[in-house]
């Protein structure tokens, strides 16, 4: 089962990367190397978070997404659309407008993810109130899941057993469309995601259990194609939005942002967005500093989902429109009167159970040989400069002692230590420049004035 | 295999580094996570009597493939009668240490609930010493 490794959403495009060391530096559980000039993720450290995404000066980093004519494989096409995706447009554009367009592009039906939230939120609070261990941990943030099972195994038990909207929504639309009639085949169920890491969820079969949604769709494709339909049309669109699309209220609005469930569940809350700020909570969490805590709300992404990777939006304005709407519809309670009849059909099928630890920080799986790379690790240590430059294409210097502990790199990597080995005569000059050239990439080191800040910059 | 963290006494910001290092030794190790989990207690317990009573103290972590065996030594005022520190609830820290959350009493009880062995020795003013042994296996 440690052999298995998790799906992943996020692609290095080697033709882009150039290899330079900005998205291993963020990378908030150390995945990435440099190997050969480009940058290789490792899979099962990789939470998908998109940090490496963001921080990527040359957009080399993508997000797999199914092909849009996918949907087209589909004779009913329904898009479940999370709350963000009307949040990032500007607020003269209509929900309404939006929801018109995408029926345009192909969609039979809209749908938003948000409108099951009742269902989730009735089963987190029932398992709250059976919980011994506290705090609960919320199980929206899938990227948070994945940093819990790699770097918190402790704590697995802790996260909340509920699916999130997505898969919940997708079970609803799905049921309802073939007790309508239609056969399970011609039902096509395609998420407009805001992240990375909630297409895992997608592409993850869990056990015996066939994913609901069909394919996935990435939120910055989608609202280009619906901006240009609205920029290249004057007057209003030919399609209506769609039936089936009651407004959501206040909490379904927010549910997605920073603060979105803390409100709504008991006792002492906290809600903490942004990986860094997780990732420090959750070890004060692991080493029982917090006390008397009932329920956390973490989120891998500032400003919660607004603040996803492909959200196209600034995530403050984002999070401000959706503020707004959910004030605007304040007085909006409940599920849709269709969703009703579903309740338990729903609530029967949105549990899930607690993730697999998956530690990445072991050495080894037995203990005895674990502590003898420790003990080797600490030795290289003694060696090796403390700068963490990066220039060996691992992170810092401990993991490059790490990686050489665990047959993946060796001292000689450290540009530092290959000084010190020339000053020694132990290493030959154009040996360091092949060595360089194994991480970095070959000809790495030529004269180049095409590169970003260069003279010819572009060119 | 030996570790060494000095404890600052009064500094309560820095209460938990040492236990926090320690906890990443561990998974490193692949211990089992609910040892960790008592290991990690028991240290951030002790670690907080340190900063709460003492001027200044250590931590010393020795490691084998076995067990951990840690001994927490602080020049402090020491404990006149350990009996009576050992019980639930008795405490002796003082108004501004319990409004920062810490001083319930019930440091040195959890640190004997979460570990196999623990030893108190202490000189009223000079200092206390605190081992514990924690098995890796059960």
């Amino acid at each position: 089962m440690a052999e298995e490794q998790f799906y992943h959403a996020l692609k290095v495009n080697n033709n882009l990367c150039f290899g330079c060391t900005h998205c291993m530096n963020v990378c908030p559980t150390g995945a990435i190397r440099i190997r050969d000039g480009k940058a290789s993720i490792r899979k099962n450290w990789c939470i998908d978070c998109g940090d490496c995404m963001k921080a990527c000066p040359v957009d080399a980093f993508y997000i797999e997404q199914d092909d849009f004519d996918k949907i087209y494989n589909y004779k009913y096409r329904v898009a479940l659309v999370p709350a963000v995706m009307i949040g990032q447009f500007p607020s003269n554009i209509s929900e309404s407008e939006i929801f018109s367009v995408m029926r345009e592009l192909g969609f039979t039906h809209v749908f938003q993810t948000e409108h099951t939230v009742d269902v989730i939120h009735e089963l987190m609070l029932e398992e709250a109130r059976k919980a011994t261990e506290k705090p609960l941990i919320s199980s929206f943030c899938p990227a948070v899941v994945r940093l819990i099972q790699v770097k918190f195994p402790s704590l697995v038990d802790q996260i909340m057993h509920v699916k999130p909207p997505i898969d919940t929504s997708a079970i609803f639309f799905r049921k309802k469309l073939q007790d309508e009639g239609v056969p399970d085949a011609d039902i096509g169920i395609f998420y407009v995601t805001p992240c990375a890491a909630k297409i895992a969820i997608v592409k993850s079969p869990v056990k015996d259990r066939p994913s609901p949604v069909n394919g996935v769709i990435n939120m910055d494709f989608l609202y280009n194609k619906v901006l240009q339909g609205i920029k290249n049309r004057s007057g209003s669109s030919t399609r209506s939005p769609g039936d089936n699309l009651p407004n959501l209220g206040p909490k379904h609005i927010s549910w997605s942002l920073t603060n979105g469930e803390a409100p709504y569940m008991k006792g002492r809350c906290l809600a903490i967005d942004e990986i860094h700020n997780v990732i420090d909570f959750l070890e004060r969490v692991e080493n029982d500093e917090i006390q008397d805590v009932d329920f956390l709300e973490l989120r891998a992404c500032d400003e919660g989902c607004a603040g996803g990777v492909l959200v196209v939006g600034n995530r403050f304005l984002t999070a401000e429109r959706l503020r707004n709407r959910a004030q605007l519809f304040k007085d909006i309670h409940g599920m849709p009167d269709d969703l009703v009849p579903y309740r338990e059909y729903m609530k029967s099928r949105v549990t899930v159970e607690t993730p697999e630890p998956r530690p990445m920080l072991m050495l080894d799986t037995d203990t005895g040989v674990a502590l003898q790379k420790m003990e080797q690790v600490r030795k290289f240590m003694c060696y090796l400069p403390g700068i963490d430059c990066g220039a060996c294409g691992s992170p810092n210097c401990l993991s490059l002692a790490r990686d050489i502990v665990q047959r993946e790199a060796q001292l000689s990597s450290c540009v530092f230590i290959q000084r010190t080995m020339e000053k020694h005569r132990k290493l030959h000059g154009d040996h360091a420049i092949r060595i360089i050239e194994k991480t970095w990439g070959k000809d790495r080191l030529d004269k180049d004035c095409t590169k970003i800040g260069a003279k010819d910059e572009g060119a | 295999m030996e570790f060494r963290y000095e404890i600052e006494g009064g500094n309560f910001s820095r209460a938990g580094h040492a236990s926090s290092a320690v906890k990443k030794i561990l998974k490193q190790l692949n211990v089992d996570n609910r040892v960790i989990k008592r290991v990690v207690v028991a240290l951030y317990e002790g670690e907080v009597n340190v900063v709460a009573h003492a001027d200044k103290g250590s931590m010393l972590v020795d490691i084998d493939e076995q067990r951990i065996k840690i001994r927490i030594e602080d020049t402090g005022p020491g404990i006149p009668d350990i009996d009576l520190a050992m019980q639930a609830g008795f405490s002796t820290a003082s108004a501004a240490v319990r409004e920062m959350g810490f001083g319930a009493g019930m440091g040195l009880p959890n640190m004997k609930k979460n570990t196999d062995q623990m030893r108190v020795t202490s000189e009223v003013g000079k200092g206390t010493q605190v081992e514990m042994i924690t098995w890796f296996s059960q």
